[in-house]
């Protein structure tokens, strides 16, 4: 803890120093009224507010972190401590609200709360999508250590293979689902190839160009794609072969229930909470496979790997491959649930936003992935309708505009606090001993 | 004299440029069965090099690396693979490797050949205990069905996944680090590192091992243990052993052999003994480091 004086002091000094920066940019505005002149409009309200919030976050971060950045590097040792009781019980917990979760936003849009497609659809499903993305990434990038900026590519080749087929082939959703798995993985295979022989940043540079040709594929072809009118009309999936639309032969009306757009997004909801888990669950598995443990060790170091009989082609191969999978089915499942896509749901933005969900929640953790997907897409979200926001800086202002720029803050506030992620730590996937409990007197051998 | 009766490795006019910097010159030497033999000469001599072209990290301008598998290298049968244009025989004893001819990764799952690096390379954000599993991939590799029956579940994986764990936990307790095995191997100090490393490349149930510089930033008593070490695994395997090394009392007290090498060219092959007298190593290594001189002249040294 520092000396509160100290941080007092740091605090006066940056709220003098953003006051200095803002006076230009802020506190004198310009507008330009009817007949076309400028006119001065001053804003000392926003700019005091903002020299104040520089104050209170300076004075607040020295005081929690006096020695400034160098301390946000954990000690190793930190690494190894076992977690704290909450995280070991995270995953049950959240399951548990996971699956009662539209019953609760049943409730609170009765309630008088959001409605209830706000609810279950941006806040549920949208969520899990990105889980499913960010879970895929995470082998690629968390587990094998590939910099893949271009995911998105994967996801669009799920999305748009499994409309085409569902619209041009009449076939069911429940047979397009896999194919697009498999279809993406074949992708995955293509990109993994030339990345093969590349590192790092080259492999960075190389995926980002495969997901820029592959929009620009959907832009352009259009008799095939539709270009930026993209796909519209995508089947929606069926429970048992029965649909649960309003209309007549549906569910809904054979079971004799008055029809309710509940059900649908319920059962889409479950769909998704479905791949997810099945998407957790085989990650769980795959890491102590030796696929899996041989993607972490190429992670760690690739000629150690290579030097024990370790193929190191088939191993990027395979990661890519079970990645895309999982990329692929995110965005059938994404084609059918809103039943319209389009190039514009496949930008670079999108990948950067996954990449983000990986890095934040940890690489290689998946419940960082769940955490992070959740903060990322929920935060964003939740921000667009901060109302509270408006008492701040005015009347004026629209938290949807600003919410991009209060996200990168946090996510940068986020990144000086924990350089690792959420979850620094690595759960190792196989153990001599049972796993210490926290508490238990430590037992240290020597050193 | 097993390098000459019963040898296992055969270099043979090996070559290694780099642009104009010619690493090895025409080397050849031969590895006994069972042997621990040394590759020794000054700094910048080409050892690291020749290990990675016996590794297969760097591919040879000329010559050729064979290996024989469960029996004595013979002559005629390498000249009669390196014609055949194969990489290897099949399902013959013994099993003869061209290495110059393999990837990295089989000269390690297939001709059995393994490694250790001049600056450690362990997989230091994964636990010992999973070290030494990654080492056994082959196995487990198998034992899962390349995945497919590992996925379900299977019983016979986890058999061979505890079978793995009892071998990691077998050499764990050799070298002596049981009681680290679930923290990460970064974590370990230095001379647990190099330990551990060489525990790692004997768990891929090598027929060679080669070992840079085991020794290295060691104090005495912990290169007199990495002695008793390497000769405890030796006797306990029967694996053969070509090791670099630059202490020489290391060198002296445990090679049956010792190679020398300056400039990329070999100056003297024979054993300890030998190698130590000849005025030729002598003036290699006086141009060196006079202490290390002294220790050839004075023959072995007190730990
Ligand atoms: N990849 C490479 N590219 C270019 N030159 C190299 C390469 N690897 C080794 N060399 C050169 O080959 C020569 C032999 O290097 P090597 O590392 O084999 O020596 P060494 O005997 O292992 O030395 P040390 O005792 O210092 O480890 C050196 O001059 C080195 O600079
Ligand atoms: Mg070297």
């Amino acid at each position: 803890m520092g000396a509160p004086a100290d941080a007092l002091k740091k605090a006066l000094i940056a709220g003098l120093v953003t006051l200095g920066l803002c006076f230009p940019i802020v506190a004198l505005r310009t507008d330009a009224n009817f007949s076309n002149q400028l006119v001065l409009t001053p804003r000392w309200g926003l700019t005091f507010t903002l020299a104040a919030i520089a104050a209170v976050g300076v004075f607040l971060i020295s005081l929690l972190r006096p020695a400034g950045f160098e301390r946000a590097t954990p000690k190793r040792a930190l690494d190894t401590a076992p977690p704290h009781p909450f995280f070991r019980y995270l995953p049950r917990i959240g399951l548990v609200l996971l699956l009662a979760y539209p019953f609760l936003a049943l409730a609170i849009s009765a309630s008088g709360g959001p409605g209830l497609l706000k609810l279950v659809d941006t806040y549920g499903i949208q969520i899990l999508i990105y889980v499913l993305l960010g879970l895929g990434l995470n082998i690629i990038l968390g587990l094998a250590g590939l910099l893949d900026l271009g995911f998105v590519a994967f996801y669009a080749v799920g999305a748009y293979s499994s409309a085409l087929l569902t619209t041009t082939f009449g076939l069911s959703f429940w047979i397009v689902l896999p194919l697009a798995g498999i279809l993406a993985a074949f992708w995955g295979v293509m990109i993994s190839l030339p990345v093969l022989r590349l590192k790092g940043d080259y492999i960075a540079i190389v995926t980002l160009a495969f997901a820029e040709i592959v929009r620009l594929v959907l832009v352009n072809w259009v008799p095939v794609t539709g270009g930026y009118a993209g796909i519209s009309s995508i089947p929606k999936p069926t429970l048992l072969g029965l649909s649960l639309g309003p209309e007549p032969g549906s569910l809904t009306s054979l079971l004799g229930i008055p029809f309710s757009p509940f059900y649908r997004l319920a059962f889409m909801y479950y769909l998704v909470l479905a791949l997810a888990l099945a998407a957790y669950w085989a990650t769980l598995r795959l890491r102590t496979l030796p696929v899996g443990r041989a993607w972490e060790a190429m992670r760690e170091d690739e000629i150690a790997c290579r030097s024990l009989g370790i193929n190191t082609v088939a191993t990027k191969v395979s990661a890519f491959a079970a990645g895309a999978f999982f990329g692929g089915i995110a965005g059938a499942f994404f084609s059918a649930h809103y039943g319209f896509i389009s190039p514009k749901s496949f930008e670079f933005l999108e990948s950067a936003m996954i990449v983000a969900i990986v890095v934040l929640g940890g690489l290689g953790s998946m419940i960082g992935v769940v955490i992070a997907a959740t903060v990322m897409v929920g935060g964003t979200e939740l921000l667009r309708e901060l109302g509270v926001l408006k008492a701040v800086f005015g009347p004026d202002f629209d938290p949807a505009q600003y919410r991009m720029l209060l996200f990168g803050l946090a996510m940068v506030m986020l990144m000086v606090w924990r350089p690792k992620g959420l979850i620094a730590t690595r759960e190792p996937t196989v153990r001599l001993k049972p796993q210490p409990t926290r508490g238990a007197p430590a037992v240290s051998a020597g050193e | 004299m097993r390098w000459l009766s019963d040898p296992l490795l055969a270099v043979d006019h090996l070559s290694m440029r780099f642009g104009g910097l010619v690493a090895i010159n025409a080397l050849s030497f031969t590895v006994g069965r069972g042997d621990i033999t040394a590759l020794i000469g000054p700094n910048g001599a080409g050892k690291t090099t020749v290990f990675n072209c016996i590794t297969g990290f760097y591919k040879p301008t000329s010559g050729r690396i064979a290996l024989a598998q469960g029996g004595t290298l013979e002559r005629g049968a390498i000249e009669a693979l390196t014609r055949s244009g194969k990489k290897r025989t099949q399902g013959v004893n013994p099993e003869l490797f061209l290495l110059e001819r393999m990837a990295d990764h089989a000269i390690a799952s297939e001709a059995r050949v393994a490694r250790t690096f001049q600056n450690i390379r362990l997989f230091p954000g994964m636990t010992v205990l999973e070290n030494l599993i990654v080492a056994q991939h082959k196995t487990l590799m198998a034992a899962s069905d390349y995945s497919l029956g590992g996925l379900l579940g299977l019983a016979k994986y986890r058999a061979a996944e505890r079978k793995a764990i009892d071998l990691a936990k077998a050499w764990l307790e050799v070298v002596g680090l049981v009681a680290r095995a679930d923290d990460p191997a970064g974590d370990l100090p230095y001379g647990a590192q190099r330990r551990l490393e060489i525990a790692r490349a004997m768990c891929t149930n090598p027929v060679l091992l080669c070992l840079d510089e085991p020794a290295a930033g060691l104090n005495n008593r912990e290169s007199a243990e990495l002695t008793q070490l390497l000769r405890g695994i030796r006797a306990q395997t029967g694996v053969s052993i070509l090791l670099i090394e630059h202490d020489m009392s290391v060198v002296m007290d445990i090679s049956d052999h010792v190679v020398v090498i300056e400039y990329g060219v070999k100056i003297a092959d024979g054993t300890a003994d030998e190698v130590k007298s000849d005025p030729k190593v002598i003036a290699a290594y006086l141009g060196v480091d006079d202490e290390e001189v002294a220790v050839a002249e004075a023959g072995s040294v007190a730990p």
